[in-house]
């Protein structure tokens, strides 16, 4: 008798480890009829190995031996995880009432003290939803309508804690320039005046910078949070994300941060296909607004064809699942690069702008956004052209674990 | 003055001036999806004074006919919107919640740049509707999206001062409880609405009373007379409607006053297909990007399509526009397919399936004989997300062409494309 238990048990414990091994650091292989690994040559009939949450090997299949014990998936189509470029998911939740809609602080027009890792919910509904839509990364934080509404992070889609799903933890200060802000606050009322709020805290920045710099520490000046984050600004250590629309201040934005030397990136831009010349001197990144945004207010001259336009150009886009304050409640990037690609950006653009783009632009290309030795296992199954309509997202496969499988 | 008049006159002719020909045109070639019959290849349409002459594979083109090569091209009915927001109407305001004499006809602009959304979409027939702030918040108008300058122009009932031109729009769930005068809670909503409909119960019957002795009728009243055109079966409730308890709420409501009703949006109709069928109620689907974005909408899952489908309920498609852009119409149906509706089912649901709910399905819906000649020329398979409506016709008029520059624009936006936004969400 006593020999049973202690079998059952062993045996239980085993099954466990078993079980653990292969939902967290299982060794799986990839088979995909096409594998587009975005950043090197896109393999016919390739196979990918998995090891603890990492990509080991990519190769055609020919040449790549699956081991023995590996867990085999395979479909027609293989992408790396999706990399959403900027969006509010886990900070403006699935109920869209005043408890899960944590993206917007109204106390204040300028509050980059306010920290993406102190308001966002990993276990959000929607961040799960996304997950199953392929997207494996998402920068979010907080979100347009206010001059500094605070910080961004980057977390993965998958894991219940903020420690296990942060890839970075202080990415970007979130700003707006246009109408929306003089909605959320009595002042500043005006474009003009946004910028004269924001030239005055920057300059207050740079003389708390100097003060900080001075090598008798008694003559430093108290700690300030909003002047700690707005050095990080002005010393590059945070990029600038600067959501603005029409033509005249996205060049208010550049002359902005050329003046401050802020590394910039243009969110939204829905009219920057006019000034595609001035972006490009100016090394301004562009995360555009998602494809189907509605055209209200200073999004109203968008296009569906200006991540084709910018791309033709020489200005490499990412697409946004951005903001939406009625529903849906969050988009999904696939969806958004989907009307990009109908509307006259290539096949591979379009995966780019999803994946290896936006992963460079948040500073992340070295972790996700492409299918390399050595990077996170994010992997993507699908059942046809990820971008058709009829497609399902099969497999997702988050740091080497499946989170999400439909396709029988 | 007579200098106004004849302005005026120019202005009505300068409309009708645009007719259809009544020398036969056959588009020759295309693969056609009639809808009421299977997909035909290689197939002829031949249109005449707007109206559709014939449909097939081998049949005689008129020796005078126009031709036009359509091949590789496929064609399908125009489609049609079953509720949309097009045109920059409104219904009922803040004064209360129950307004069956405010019609969206007396504010809808039928100038309004949005419409050229749904032409480049290929929407032919829309439902356009007021908002679902309210219990009941107005009238709504059935227009074709032809070319024009006044509602006439657009609207499928010939006189909108005698004619019944809509349906009427309702709401229940949680957009129309508000502070008062308003609902506080699902409950009294649907105690508001049984009170309005009982008063009008005994309007009609004292009309009735009244038959042979006009003297002793009843004073006109705007509001009983929208609710008896309900009451009477001439004019379908459209009912806004998420959540699976809500959605039978407005099923029991309808089965006691005996309207015609269509279901809107129903985000939970998985949860309860079997049911919905058994009360032989049609439903209008909308598919969003994500689920939720309020509490009665976080269970929306678009597998809602094939449940119905499986259960043998009629199933269309919205687009809400704005909620949904109309020129992504045919996406609805593809994303049905996707998760599980069958082609033949989702192709109806963008057309035969609508024009049912607007019982206009004498006129538009498929490609038959005597129907109206209304249709789109497509560059591929209508469920792919790279076809692109080319052409949209309407009783044989062109009111969109891809291949003109300006219309082009209207299908992808662009700077002053669209100067005015179509607002309003549920106000």
């Amino acid at each position: 008798m006593i020999n049973l238990k202690s079998m059952t048990n062993y045996k239980l414990i085993i099954g466990l480890l078993l079980l653990a091994a292969q939902l967290t650091s299982a060794q799986i292989a990839i088979k995909g009829e096409t594998i587009y690994t975005v950043s090197g040559k896109t393999i016919t009939d390739g196979v990918i190995l998995i090891e603890d949450g990492k990509i080991t090997k990519v190769g055609v299949a020919s040449k790549v031996r699956i081991p023995k014990n590996y867990k085999v998936y395979s479909g027609k189509v293989v992408t790396p995880g999706l990399v959403d470029a900027h969006a509010t998911v886990g900070f403006s939740g699935i109920y869209n009432n005043e408890s899960d809609q944590m993206q917007l602080e109204k106390s204040s027009p300028i509050q980059p003290e306010l920290r993406a890792i102190d308001g966002y919910n990993p276990q959000e509904a929607l961040v799960k939803y996304l997950n199953s839509k392929g997207v494996t990364t998402v920068h979010t934080g907080h979100g347009p309508g206010a001059v500094i509404s605070g910080q961004t992070f980057i977390a993965k889609t998958d894991g219940e804690t903020i420690d296990i799903v942060t890839l970075d933890d202080a990415t970007m200060l979130a700003m707006t320039i246009g109408p929306s802000v003089s909605r959320n606050f009595k002042s500043p009322g005006t474009a003009a005046k946004e910028i004269a709020m924001l030239r005055t805290e920057l300059l207050k920045a740079q003389e708390y910078q100097k003060k900080k710099q001075n090598d008798d520490i008694s003559k430093h000046p108290s700690r300030n949070l909003k002047m700690e984050a707005l050095v990080q600004l002005l010393e590059g250590k945070m990029k600038a994300l600067v959501t603005v629309n029409s033509s005249n201040l996205i060049m208010t934005a550049i002359r902005l941060a050329e003046e401050f030397n802020l590394k910039l990136v243009l969110d939204g831009a829905a009219e920057s296909y006019l000034l595609i010349d001035e972006i490009k001197t100016s090394k301004a990144e562009v995360i555009l607004h998602p494809t189907k945004a509605r055209g209200y207010g200073d999004m109203k001259n968008m296009s569906w064809d200006t991540a084709a336009k910018l791309t033709e150009s020489g200005i490499p886009v990412a697409i946004q699942s951005g903001y939406e304050p009625y529903v849906p409640k969050t988009r999904v990037i696939l969806y958004e690069a989907a009307i990009a690609v109908a509307s006259g950006l290539s096949f591979e653009d379009g995966l780019k702008s999803i994946t290896f783009n936006a992963a460079k632009i948040i500073g992340q290309d070295d972790k996700v956004g492409s299918i390399e030795k050595g990077k996170d296992a994010d992997i993507v199954i699908y059942d046809g052209d990820p971008f058709e309509y009829l497609t399902h997202v099969c497999t997702v496969i988050t740091n080497g674990k499946v989170t999400h499988q439909e396709c029988e | 003055m007579t200098h106004r008049i004849l302005l005026a006159l120019l202005c009505v002719f300068s409309v009708h001036i645009i007719k259809a020909q009544d020398t036969p045109v056959a588009y020759k070639g295309a693969l056609i999806y009639t809808i009421n019959s299977t997909p035909i290849e290689n197939g002829t349409l031949i249109v005449q004074n707007g109206k559709i002459l014939a449909v097939g594979a081998d049949i005689q083109i008129p020796d005078n006919a126009k031709v036009f090569d359509v091949k590789g091209k496929v064609i399908m009915p125009g489609l049609v919107d079953t509720h949309s927001h097009l045109g920059n109407g409104s219904g009922g305001d803040r004064s209360g919640a129950l307004h069956p004499e405010v019609r969206l006809l007396d504010a809808f602009d039928p100038m309004a740049v949005n419409l050229m959304k749904a032409r480049a979409g290929g929407l032919t027939t829309i439902n356009i509707m007021p908002g679902s702030g309210h219990l009941m918040s107005g009238q709504t108008l059935y227009i074709k999206t032809r070319k024009g300058k006044v509602i006439e122009d657009l609207t499928i009932c010939k006189n909108v001062a005698m004619n019944i031109c809509g349906g009427m729009k309702m709401a229940n769930g949680t957009n129309s409880i508000r502070k008062k005068p308003f609902p506080g809670t699902r409950a009294k909503s649907a105690a508001m609405v049984r009170e309005l409909f009982i008063k009008a119960q005994e309007y009609q019957k004292k009309l009735l009373a009244a038959k042979d002795s006009p003297e002793k009728a009843p004073a006109r009243d705007l509001k009983m007379e929208g609710l008896i055109e309900i009451l009477e079966g001439k004019r379908i409730v459209h009912f806004h409607t998420h959540r699976h308890d809500d959605v039978l709420t407005a099923i029991r409501i309808s089965k006691e006053f005996g309207f015609k009703i269509v279901l809107h949006h129903v985000s939970e109709a998985w949860k309860i297909a079997d049911e919905i069928a058994e009360a032989n109620v049609p439903v209008s689907l909308i598919f969003i990007d994500s689920p939720g974005g309020k509490m009665e909408a976080i269970d929306l899952d678009p597998k809602s399509a094939a449940a119905l489908e499986k259960a043998g309920a009629d199933v269309a498609f919205h687009t809400d526009d704005p909620i949904t852009d109309s020129r992504l119409l045919l996406r609805s149906a593809a994303i049905a397919v996707r998760e599980g509706m069958t082609k033949p089912k989702a192709l109806e649901g963008l057309t035969l399936a609508g024009a049912k709910m607007l019982e206009l399905d004498d006129r538009i819906g498929s490609l038959e004989k005597g129907k109206d000649a209304d249709f789109i020329i497509l560059s591929g398979d209508p469920l792919s997300v790279y076809t692109h409506v080319e052409q949209t016709w309407i009783e044989g008029i062109k009111v969109f062409d891809t291949a003109n520059a300006e219309d082009k624009a209207y299908a992808v936006g662009g700077y002053n494309v669209y100067p005015e936004a179509t607002t309003h969400v549920h106000d």
